[in-house]
């Protein structure tokens, strides 16, 4: 039976999933391959941030515990490499377009974190905001996406609320660690708001990821829902989202929130972030470290395959 | 123009990284670029989550042999106790039906509504069936 794409968008339109060996437009392919592998990088690249405390953690059951978090980051880039491979493409390919800088991945994780407040401030907004994200992407069009989600959302939710704990710890402390909790929310308000990525009213294309239901949830909406969640939150933690503008919108039932500074958006998506340069040359470096392993391994699986071959002879 | 972009999809016209992007860039698209060809084999997953169940299709990973792909595969897919017992495959051993002939393929179960219980009218009365 031959498929064209009215047939492949009825499938969509009745909510059934596609699977990697079922026929999918090229484009349809390319854009799950693209958005997939881009999660992806950035499961692995935001392990940099947070990897810079684990020897520095206050006690050994924070470290404990961070360590377990970026662990567990790095699991979650596994299940999305997975699934970008169950399209067609490479792990050494996705691998390679993230080390020579060509592939893209979350703006976030080019902001430094300079101080333990950071880590909670990571695991409270940037999970938090990406965890958003992923919810919606659990209803995602792509089978093999979708189940990665699921396994993700999971995980993510210890995430978000030790980077609260944190961040709830230093807020009952001294003046001092009060003042490191409110200068790590202030620092990492705006950029966990431009996660969520332009406005809606920017797009000028007709939506076909939309269309094609591989997301389902606009940037605005998320943001909305995002903003909505932590104007609450943060008023446990007895401290101050930095938006003079932030106030309760009786009428539309939400939070009203200032402008996003769109320059700083941009800037750093070109590749001009506070962090950029050093997070390429650490994986670059980790992976040129790890060339001996990933040889060493491969020799010694042959050298056992030989020898039980010639033992079976 | 300005593209509408989504959490985790990047523009494609900017590098990252402080690396100017090259006159061939291209992020996901997949035509294969200076691939040598040298991953390691990939695996499929199977865990069962308790005695008594099924082993269950968890995803894939890539390992150097079957030993090192089930240490991976507890590292991977059963941090948080998922799993008593893991089974992987290599990929390539792995044959499936093609999708493009389900309809022909399943065919034959189509017409046979008899082999469902509720294809048998029986009077109420008729308890413990």
């Amino acid at each position: 039976m031959k498929y064209d794409e009215s047939q492949f968008q009825e499938k969509i339109d009745q909510e059934i999933k596609i699977e990697p060996k079922d026929w999918m437009p090229e484009t349809y392919r390319k854009t799950l391959v693209r958005q997939i592998s881009q999660h992806a990088h950035s499961e692995i690249v935001g392990m940099l941030p947070e990897g810079n405390w684990i020897t520095r953690a206050p006690s050994l059951k924070r470290k404990a515990v961070l360590l377990a978090k970026v662990q567990d980051e790095a699991g979650h880039g596994l299940y999305l490499y997975s699934a970008a491979e169950t399209l067609g493409t490479s792990r050494e390919e996705m691998v390679n377009d993230l080390l020579s800088g060509k592939a893209k991945y979350s703006s976030i994780f080019n902001y430094p974190t300079l101080t333990w407040a950071d880590i909670g401030a990571v695991g409270w907004l940037v999970d938090g905001a990406a965890i958003l994200n992923q919810v919606a992407l659990i209803r995602t069009s792509y089978g093999p996406y979708a189940r990665a989600m699921v396994r993700i959302c999971k995980e993510e939710s210890f995430h978000q609320r030790q980077g609260f704990e944190i961040l709830l710890t230093l807020s009952q402390g001294s003046p001092e660690q009060k003042a490191m909790c409110q200068d790590a929310i202030d620092r990492w308000w705006w950029p966990s708001l431009m996660m969520f990525g332009p406005k809606d009213s920017e797009s000028t294309h007709s939506d076909q990821s939309t269309k094609w239901k591989i997301k389902r949830k606009s940037n605005d909406q998320l943001r909305q829902e995002f903003v909505d969640m932590i104007a609450e939150q943060v008023k446990i933690l007895g401290m101050t989202l930095p938006d003079p503008n932030l106030a309760w919108n009786e009428t539309r039932g939400h939070f009203d929130f200032g402008e996003i500074n769109w320059e700083e958006f941009w800037n750093v998506v070109k590749g001009n972030g506070p962090c950029n340069k050093q997070r390429l040359e650490d994986r670059n470096k980790a992976h040129d470290e790890g060339q001996w392993v990933r040889e060493a391994a491969i020799a010694y699986a042959e050298k056992k395959a030989a020898r039980s071959k010639s033992k079976a002879a | 123009m300005i593209r509408k972009f989504y959490y985790g999809d990047i523009p494609e016209d900017a590098g990252s990284g402080g690396h100017a992007p090259s006159k061939d860039a291209r992020s996901g698209g997949n035509t294969p670029s200076k691939n040598t060809g040298k991953d390691w084999p990939l695996w499929e997953v199977f865990v069962r989550s308790k005695q008594g169940l099924d082993h269950k299709h968890m995803g894939s990973l890539h390992a150097a042999d079957a030993e090192m792909a089930i240490e991976n595969a507890r590292d991977v897919y059963t941090r948080r106790m998922e799993g008593v017992s893991i089974w992987v495959v290599e990929s390539k051993h792995l044959h499936a039906s093609n999708p493009d002939d389900a309809a022909s393929f399943y065919d034959p179960a189509n017409d046979k509504v008899y082999r469902h219980p509720t294809f048998y009218e029986l009077p109420d009365e008729l308890s413990h069936m």
